[in-house]
């Protein structure tokens, strides 16, 4: 069993956003500098020549006292020499920040600093106005790009005109063009609100947010309420929309329409904000349609960036390790009774195929260390694929019946379920703390005995695994108390002796179902879990929370292997899915994003925007190719993953949809949702009609087809039971679980 | 802060800033108005900004309904205080004070003592459990369990479904077993609502019934006809039912007879078949009365006229049968006997006024004219003069019923004269029959002589008749008299005034003895006078004149014969008050306490408008 070493861990977004900070803050110094001047590159602001000294020397100061910081005291020497500062002057320009009109503003962040972590003060002198704390994002700096005046009055004129201008444009143009309505929007209106106009502020949006797309609705009710500059440092969404730069997909035409416009009307406003905050990804080509762009758009970060969702995704499935099948004769006995011979022969030869034949997107076997199988999953492997030849085929014309799990008198609510691989335990985790496990099996829940009745048995003995249980403690149920707040998942591990809870107290906790204990406390997310899952090949365990990252875990280390940072939001419940080869982890964000990391460098693969709402599941099809995710807008989008392109969507729930599940052939993809249905999809049919070929794949462009009624392969209703969780059974049967809700 | 949020301003909740200040003061801290504006616009910000977080509580808690755990949540992760108190489950009723522009959560106080010593110990929550089944076979199949909808509502839109769905969930409640009407024989709640439920989609102007109006119409003759189970206790008030049924069934056939051709037949037909029944107990032939009786008087003439003398001759040995075995039957050939006596009673009337009508009237008779004594419905049909009303429907229902016998169809008929008529009746009914007949009152009040009243009665109408020697176009003006209540839309039920229900000549001959059948009558036999003012000039104007030209007025006492059992020898002395003015409103009488057979369950309804009276004299 090789573990991935402790000190791997890596702090890759965070580590990602500390330069842009700061680039951002010297870059919105020098821009202050050079208002007045258009720069040439969309990226670098280069100051102009005939700038106040005193602001120059600030930056010069700033810069120096980043230097000395991080005791790069050579270079500290060499730039105040060729700047030619004495050092009482920085000193004195330092601690009298409140000088300038920018130092004013400077001044005034310090005090303010206000972040949610704490900062390593120790080290931090407040006096010092650019002195930031280096580990996180600091408020003060993110806002302070902001504090470029321009004349409030006209924020309307500038918004009004560009506003013109896109709407006289050709019509190819304009859709595309339009992307830039949102984030010009707001970051108009929160420039106005920083700097304390608030009344400008809410003309602004009184005039402007009737334009912007419906999918925004949900933050524009977030902007709206927001008048107030101390208001704007409290609020984490806005601060991550700050520090992430708005990503647009424009073509190369409409992007020079845009910029010439913007030239010739010396709409600086404006020029510095696309500048600044957003990233406009330009690609040669036909300009984008209005539908095209609506079905990719709706992120709260915008489109993913092409060249990121262009790295190679090993998505292939692992091979199947050979496993001797020691038992076929026990298992010939069982096919003989039952007079069935030719059966065998069919097993042998799909077994023997898919473990030959080796996925070219595969990752290497050993590309993250995986433990070693042992005897009793082999035995269950064994059992799996015993199991897969008596699985049922599925497809339009045959589909799978429906085991409806209902859980009665869950007043306390029920907040997650899991079912184990083989069907044979049901975990639900409750508002009340709670976690509770069933089987659903006639076979009862037992503990093992203890430590002093374990001394006695004799350990040679054959049925020695059977002997550890302590008969008196068979029960249908069993309770585990340990959470201090609603469990928001629960997930068993694949050997069925773990069970993973996370919970609104910030843990997740590891239950051993031989003692039905709490065995490990992973503390580690500041906020609620919201979500974990186990690897397919256990060990590893993922978890996603309120604090916006999720956290890749090995169970036997109590810190966290990899941090997987970049959401803008909430990594959200049922969201955090490994790939069936263990090699990537997806999660879905209230930020309306989906992201695919890789587990080996902790790197996000993949971002899949086009969701309207919070996404709340997702399902990887079992060949690992596609990805399917749900959300509040009650629409499944599928996604595939090798070309990083969206490639379905399925409408049809008129609720939140909290899980989905593809059949154990990937023919079917059953969702579960809030309206108390389940709906089953034509997945093989939706998968198949969608061309890749290299031409979308470079340009990310798509066509989708709107034939979600002809993918609808059926409606179930419960009676009033939401669908909570939607397991395929080995053999293909479907369950559902919910908790029958009485009103 | 709950409780201050009140006003809902633009798309938010905003704390006023009086709010913020009384909030202050409670805690003995004095806000300059300044101060206060700023925070009030700051709480509204944190609170809407906890609301934002708590949703997300409630979003991963998989629940739609935000709760206070959830708003707590959010608040202690922002590192607030929590609002205590709050936890129940039950909604918190938020209610406003009106003086003070004051909300507030209501918070009532609980008697802990009464608590403490409650006997009644909540027995705590069920146990979480896990119920499994197999909800859809193959993807299909076993639907039953899962409360979908029957096959017949399954084609219907959306919009249709959810009214299926609610009007089910309204009358069916959680009992599936009341689908079939019968299914529920014994309860007679249930019946009541069912037909409260046909009336209201009979009522619906946006419902085309089509060709379920036949099943309606099923369903509604089931509770007129058959021997409910719920009829074999004496104290179950069947007979109401019965009555409700046989107006709905009027009611039906005059709003939708169009839609299925040759209904009234058929219901004629099966009327007629329960009456002719020997063996079908008193409660059945009740049903038939009354439901011929709702049917119009037409009805009446040409079913139950005509099987009256063989009917009469069981109902008599079931009267005339003493024994104590026999006496509920006995109580409910009464009340047969008076279901009869009230339908003849307006047949007579009908037919007298379609004579007067028809010679009064400048244009022709008026067969198809049915003002009158349709109010009788409720009446108990005592066989003394004092009726009762049994139940109290809203007066338009009386009308409804009243306009469905207008709206009869009615083929050529070649009726017995009301003479002859009146003859064959009076051998039945005798001097009861002549005391809910004779009615104009007189103005001087002289007594005429018992013997020779019926024969005024009828001359009456006779010596009118040919006074005003004019053609009788019956056909014309029956259509005319179809179409009118048609026009006049749904027949809605405000109460007519009194005023203008004297000018309808049809009152003079509805007159009963009891109040309330004389008030509900006037309403009734108002109707026909509106609609038919408002559709036709002629008519009104052919009718008015009638009260004013001289009333009929006459007095008369009553030497019983007949059935003398009951009135034997006694002296009648009818006096009517005179007829008043259009526009005044006629004196105050008095309603009296009247001697009642028959089941006395209800209270008499007094009506306080009642003009008339009948003195009796014993």
């Amino acid at each position: 069993m090789a573990a991935v070493q402790d000190g791997q861990m890596e702090l890759d977004a965070e580590k990602e956003t500390k330069p842009e900070i700061l680039s951002d803050g010297t870059s919105n110094l020098s821009g202050n500098t050079a208002s007045g001047t258009l720069s040439s590159s969309p990226l670098t602001a280069a100051p102009a020549g005939g700038a106040p000294k005193m602001e120059d020397q600030q930056t010069l100061i700033a810069v120096l006292q980043f230097l000395k910081r991080n005791k790069l005291t050579d270079s500290v020497e060499i730039l105040r020499r060729e700047a030619g500062l004495g050092e009482d002057q920085e000193d004195s320009q330092a601690t009298d920040g409140s000088g300038g009109g920018k130092g004013d503003v400077d001044g005034g962040d310090a005090n303010s600093l206000l972040s949610r972590v704490s900062i390593t003060s120790a080290a931090a002198p407040q006096s010092m106005p650019v002195k930031r704390a280096d580990d996180q994002p600091d408020v003060s700096v993110v806002l302070s790009a902001y504090s470029q005046q321009g004349d409030p009055s006209l924020y309307q004129v500038y918004y009004s005109g560009l506003k013109n201008f896109i709407e006289s444009v050709l019509d190819c143009h304009r859709a595309e063009l339009s992307q830039l309505f949102y984030p010009l929007f707001v970051h108009m209106y929160l420039e106005l609100v920083y700097n304390n106009h608030e009344n400008e502020a809410k003309a602004f949006f009184e005039k402007f947010s009737g334009d912007q797309e419906c999918y925004y609705q949900d933050d524009l009710r977030v902007l709206c309420g927001l008048t107030k500059k101390e208001h704007l440092k409290g609020n984490e969404v806005l601060l991550d929309f700050r520090t992430s730069r708005f990503v647009l997909r424009i073509s190369r035409d409409s992007y020079q329409l845009l910029k010439r416009h913007l030239q010739e009307r010396h709409n600086n406003q404006i020029w510095n904000i696309i500048q600044e905050h957003l990233y406009i990804d330009i690609f040669d080509g036909m300009p984008r349609s209005k539908s095209q762009i609506d079905s990719m758009s709706g992120s709260l970060a915008g489109e993913g960036r092409r060249e990121l969702n262009k790295a190679k995704v090993f998505h292939g499935l692992l091979k199947e390790p050979e496993i001797e099948v020691p038992l076929d004769d026990e298992d010939d006995e069982a096919e003989n009774e039952e007079g069935k011979p030719k059966k065998k022969k069919t097993k042998k030869d799909s077994l023997g195929s898919k473990s030959k034949k080796q996925d070219p997107n595969a990752p290497q076997q050993n590309r993250i260390p995986l433990p070693e199988l042992k005897d009793s999953d082999k035995l269950d492997k064994i059992m799996y694929m015993k199991e897969s030849t008596k699985r049922i085929r599925l497809g339009p014309e045959n589909l799978p019946s429906i085991c409806f799990y209902t859980l009665l008198n869950a007043y306390q609510g029920l907040t997650a379920v899991d079912f184990t691989d083989d069907s044979s335990l049901l975990a639900g985790g409750f508002a009340d703390s709670t976690v509770r496990v069933w089987s659903v099996t006639p076979k009862k829940l037992r503990k093992v005995k203890s430590a002093a009745d374990l001394n006695m048995i004799d350990k040679e003995s054959d049925d020695v695994l059977e002997r550890i249980m302590d008969e008196k403690t068979a029960s249908e149920s069993k309770i585990l108390y340990g959470h201090s707040g609603p469990v928001y998942g629960v997930s068993f591990s694949p050997d069925r002796n773990y069970l993973l809870s996370s919970s609104e107290d910030g843990t997740v906790r590891l239950w051993s179902l031989l003692t039905f204990t709490c065995l490990v406390g992973y503390k580690g997310h500041n906020y609620p879990v919201w979500d974990t899952q186990f690897s397919p090949f256990g060990y590893y365990f993922v978890s996603g929370g309120h604090d916006r990252v999720a956290r890749l875990w090995a169970t036997d280390h109590y810190q966290p292997l990899r941090i997987f940072a970049g959401h803008l939001a909430d990594v959200t419940c049922t969201c955090t899915r490994f790939h069936p080869n263990s090699n990537y982890v997806a999660t879905g964000s209230t930020d309306r994003t989906i992201r695919l990391w890789d587990v080996l460098n902790g790197n996000c693969v993949r971002i899949f925007t086009g969701h309207k709402g919070p996404i709340h599941s997702l399902a990887f099809s079992p060949n690992g190719k596609f990805l399917a995710s749900g959300s509040t807008d009650g629409r499944v989008l599928l996604w595939d993953i090798g070309h990083g392109l969206m490639i379905g969507e399925l409408k049809g729930h008129t609720d939140t949809i909290y899980s989905l599940k593809f059949s154990r052939d990937g023919e079917i993809l059953a969702s579960g949702s809030m309206d108390n249905t389940v709906r089953l999809w034509n997945s093989m049919k939706a998968f198949d009609e969608v061309e890749t070929d290299d031409f979308t794949a470079t340009t990310g462009h798509i066509h989708l087809p709107d034939n979600s009624q002809e993918l609808l392969l059926g409606t179930y209703h419960s009676k009033s039971t939401p669908v909570t969780h939607l397991h395929f059974t080995r053999r293909n049967l479907l369950l559902a679980a919910g908790a029958y809700n009485s009103q | 802060h709950q409780s201050s949020t009140g006003r809902e301003e633009r798309r938010f909740a905003e704390v006023p800033r009086e709010s913020i200040k009384l909030m202050a003061e409670s805690t003995g801290v004095e806000l300059s108005e300044e101060v206060a504006a700023l925070l009030a616009e700051d709480v509204c910000y944190r609170l809407r900004e906890a609301t934002q977080n708590s949703s997300q509580f409630m979003r991963h808690a998989k629940r739609r309904k935000l709760s206070v755990e959830d708003f707590n949540r959010a608040l202690r992760w922002s590192n607030t205080e929590t609002v205590c108190g709050y936890g129940a489950q039950d909604a918190l009723p938020f209610r406003p004070l009106k003086e003070g522009e004051l909300f507030f959560v209501e918070d009532r106080e609980i008697n802990l003592v009464e608590l403490a010593l409650a006997t009644n110990i909540p027995k705590g929550c069920a146990e979480t459990m896990v119920r499994v089944h197999v909800s859809y076979l193959d993807g299909k199949g076993n639907l039953e369990p899962q409360g979908t909808v029957p096959t017949a509502v399954q084609s219907l839109s959306e919009d249709l479904l959810k009214y299926y769905q609610q009007i089910t969930r309204a009358i069916l409640g959680e009992d599936p077993h009341l689908m079939k009407v019968k299914s529920v024989s014994h309860d007679l709640d249930q019946l009541n609502r069912l037909l409260h439920m046909v009336k209201s989609l009979v009522q619906n102007p946006y419902l085309y019934l089509g060709s379920y109006v036949r099943s309606l119409v099923s369903s509604v003759m089931y509770c007129i006809l058959e021997p409910l189970a719920a009829s074999i206790n004496p104290l179950n008030d069947h007979w109401t039912l019965r009555d409700y049924a046989a107006l709905l069934l009027s009611h039906i056939f005059w709003t939708h007879g169009d839609l299925v051709s040759g209904l009234y037949h058929q219901i004629l037909l099966s009327l007629q078949k329960v009456l002719s029944d020997p063996v079908r107990p008193l409660c059945s032939h009740y049903g038939a009365v009354v439901g011929l009786h709702a049917l119009g008087w037409k009805a009446v003439e040409r079913v139950l006229y005509p099987h009256l003398p063989a009917y009469w001759a069981n109902l008599q040995a079931v009267l005339d049968d003493y024994s104590v075995s026999n006496a509920q039957v006995k109580a409910d050939g009464h009340k047969v006997y008076g279901a009869i006596l009230v339908a003849v009673e307006r047949l007579l009337k009908m037919k007298a006024l379609s004579l007067t009508l028809a010679a009064e009237g400048s244009g022709a008779g008026l067969p198809g004219t049915t003002t009158g004594a349709v109010g009788f419905r409720e009446n108990s049909p005592g066989l003394s003069p004092p009726p009762e009303p049994l139940s109290e429907p809203p007066l338009g229902i009386a009308s409804h019923l009243q306009a469905g016998g207008a709206g009869c169809q009615w083929e050529e008929w070649t009726p017995v004269s009301l003479p002859a008529m009146y003859c064959e009746l009076y051998s039945f009914f005798g001097d009861s029959l002549a005391v809910r007949f004779s009615t104009d009152p007189p103005l001087g009040g002289a007594p005429a002589p018992g013997p020779c009243q019926p024969l005024e009665g009828r001359k009456e109408p006779a010596s009118s008749a040919p006074n005003l020697e004019n053609t009788r176009k019956m056909p014309q003006l029956t259509a005319s008299m179809n179409i009118s209540p048609r026009q006049d839309g749904s027949p809605r039920m405000e109460p007519q005034p009194p005023s203008l229900a004297a000018t309808v000549p049809g009152r003079s001959l509805s007159r009963s003895s009891s109040s309330s059948s004389v008030s509900r009558s006037r309403s009734s036999s108002s109707r026909p006078g509106r609609s038919t003012s408002q559709s036709r000039d002629i008519f009104p104007k052919s009718r008015f004149p009638l009260p004013q030209a001289g009333p009929p007025a006459f007095s008369f006492i009553i030497g019983g014969r007949q059935m003398g059992r009951r009135c034997q020898g006694r002296r009648f002395q009818t006096s009517f008050t005179p007829t008043p003015p259009l526009t005044t409103l006629p004196p105050r009488a008095y309603a009296h306490k009247l001697p009642v057979i028959g089941r006395v369950s209800k209270p008499v309804r007094r009506w306080t408008c009642s003009h008339y009276s009948l003195h009796l004299p014993l």
